[in-house]
């Protein structure tokens, strides 16, 4: 596909309309400038767009962020609603990492006073919050507690002291998604999520120690407690191998559901079926309990996260706490209405890649933030900036209420390896003052900041398209990664 | 048999091509195992099997490297000699195909060291197809 297929509507909406391919069921509509476009015309993210719209129940346009990048079956930034009940749901367009998000932390610890202690905050972050390859997380639960965990989510930490109740207010959902079953989590995935709650993994995961660098909106900021020059923590992280079995075993399944449906795809890892099927309600019931393992693996992290900074800060400083600014998903399908050529429909919102960004009054969200709209947290590519934005009345009627979720790969991973020394990009980063602990330079290689676009355009696109309002920049000082 | 590397943006892919069936799914697993820069221990060599029943030769061949994914994760076990059997549709009482089925023998040993995981393995574009020297298929990993 190239630019001249798609129809532009403003300097940062593009159109790829149904005319483009005869099993389109609705047009694509992408956020992106014409730089941001032309940044992945070549992989495959605008093919893989046309593809979701041949998913059977779309209402409105498959949506796509300008972090778009190829993934598989469904783009990353893509988003996609099916008409509840009938409609489908497609365990590819949400994706492995069920419920992979991010969480911010803020405290009122000033960086320049605590520059010094960043070196052993990051030793103690990288020490409590075990990452990279392997299984162990910071606690192992047995297969009854885990039931728990994946009916409960954050409400289960919360009942064993990881939590406090205005963590889970400022969690989406609550940290605790209804209508999760852990009958439909094969005991596979349950063995792969035993040991591992508690734990970020590898790939793309992180925590970040960051500092609010600017402040766009005062109201905002204050509201959520973010300060400026004050420390914030990222955690990045999701449902980990429990997550990652859930969709295998159900994109597997759906091979089988999609014959018996007559469903027609032109990409198997789209597979799908109707929600009201019993294939479909076992996987969204199955989905749910892998999100809420990933909510509870987050609250975990973010209570290891805090001991690091006591041990660190609760001598020197009285206010050492991290407050939660709010914990996100950008891996989901949630059942939410919206609003289609005039008219209140419930629909399954799919978001692979990309963040729910609720507007203000939305339902759901606490009460402070009913006013200034749900808090948007876009991490950067690592050594970049991030930001917290928060969404829009627009995003409401023009996006399902989403917005992007990164930066947006722009470099294959190979590529990456190859022109990058994990080891030198350590002491490069070091250099620019930020700490980092890595598990694998060839892993660090794979995440430079080179593979990424630059969050900075991207975050200006989604603002510039009403989409999502900018609040607070931050900066990184200390980068954990498996 | 062989295999390359197929640049992808975000995740992992490579291209394999073998003979045979069994050699296609032997050489897939080498394929993951280099892509992971995966070193397998020299002492203690263990074996496992495992069997499948899948729709058709594509859904057998992600069960398979599915299943060597659980091993990495659970067991820090990764295998190098392979003995696959890939049997031909097997047919229930009422004719209806249920598919192929697959058996494994495999042997390998504990995980010296590993540089990154594979977490899944996608049906993304996941097609067998027989060529003029025997079979070929280009896979997607989800890292």
């Amino acid at each position: 596909m190239n630019i001249e297929n798609l129809v532009q509507i403003s300097e940062t909406e593009w159109e790829i309309p149904t005319t483009i391919r005869h099993d389109m069921r609705v047009p694509v509509r992408l956020f992106a400038t014409r730089e941001l476009l032309e940044q992945v015309i070549n992989d495959k993210s605008l093919d893989q767009a046309v593809n979701a719209t041949t998913l059977p129940g779309l209402v409105g346009h498959v949506i796509v962020m300008p972090d778009m990048h190829q993934g598989y079956g469904f783009p990353i930034g893509g988003v996609a609603a099916t008409e509840f009940p009938h409609g489908v749901i497609s365990p590819g367009a949400i994706g492995y990492d069920i419920n992979c998000g991010v969480r911010l932390l803020a405290s009122s610890i000033d960086f320049e006073s605590a520059r010094g202690e960043m070196d052993i905050l990051a030793t103690l972050l990288n020490k409590y919050c075990p990452s990279g390859v392997g299984k162990e997380g910071a606690i192992k639960v047995n297969g009854k507690e885990l039931d728990h965990v994946l009916r409960d989510g954050s409400r289960w930490a919360l009942k064993n002291g990881y939590a406090s109740e205005a963590d889970l207010a400022r969690t989406e959902e609550m940290g605790s998604l209804e209508g999760a079953n852990s009958e439909q989590v094969s005991e596979r995935a349950k063995t792969r999520g035993r040991e591992q709650v508690g734990s970020l993994g590898a790939g793309n995961h992180f925590i970040e120690v960051d500092v609010v660098d600017q402040i766009f909106n005062e109201e905002a900021a204050n509201i959520m407690g973010l300060y400026q020059g004050c420390l914030t923590v990222q955690i990045h992280c999701g449902s980990r191998g429990l997550g990652h079995q859930v969709c295998t075993d159900y994109v597997q399944e759906f091979q089988s559901a999609v014959r018996k449906y007559g469903i027609d795809l032109p990409d198997r890892e789209l597979v799908c079926a109707p929600m009201d099927s019993p294939e479909g309600i076992a996987y969204m019931s199955a989905m749910r309990a892998a999100a809420n393992f990933a909510f509870a693996n987050r609250q975990l992290l973010a209570y290891s996260a805090r001991r690091a900074f006591e041990e660190t800060f609760a001598t020197k400083t009285r206010n050492w706490h991290l407050h939660q600014v709010y914990d996100i998903a950008h891996n989901m399908g949630k059942i939410e209405t919206h609003s289609v050529d005039g008219k209140q429909v419930k629909v399954c919102v799919h978001r692979k890649g990309a963040t729910r960004a609720f507007g203000p009054g939305s339902p759901g969200l606490p009460p402070e933030y009913k006013k200034i709209g749900q808090p948007v947290i876009i991490p950067g590519s690592m050594g970049t900036a991030s930001w917290v934005l928060v969404g829009t009345e627009d995003s409401m009627t023009r996006s399902f209420g989403s917005s992007c979720h990164g930066a947006g790969r722009v470099m294959s991973r190979s590529k990456a390896k190859k022109e990058v020394q994990g080891d030198t990009l350590r002491q490069e980063l070091e250099a620019r003052g930020i700490k980092v602990r890595a598990g694998s330079m060839p892993g660090l290689a794979e995440e430079a900041p080179s593979a990424y676009k630059d969050v900075d355009m991207v975050v200006e696109t989604v603002s510039q398209a009403g989409i999502a309002k900018k609040v607070a920049r931050l900066k990184p000082v200390a980068v954990i990664k498996g | 048999m062989g295999f390359e590397e197929i640049s992808h943006t975000a995740d992992w892919s490579a291209r394999v091509w073998a003979e045979d069936l069994p050699s296609l799914f032997a050489e897939s697993a080498r394929a993951m195992n280099l892509l992971a820069g995966t070193v397998i221990g020299r002492r203690s060599r263990v074996k496992r099997m495992f069997e499948s029943l899948g729709p058709d030769a594509e859904s057998l061949l992600v069960a398979f490297l599915s299943e060597l994914i659980f091993y990495q994760e659970q067991e820090n076990l990764a295998f190098n000699v392979f003995e696959l059997e890939v049997e031909e549709p097997v047919l229930t009482g009422e004719a209806v195909s249920k598919g192929q089925k697959l058996k494994v023998k495999m042997e390998g040993a504990q995980i010296a060291s590993i540089d990154k995981a594979i977490k899944a393995v996608t049906y993304h574009n996941l097609k067998i197809e027989r060529t003029n020297q025997g079979f070929e298929t280009t896979i997607v990993f989800d890292v």
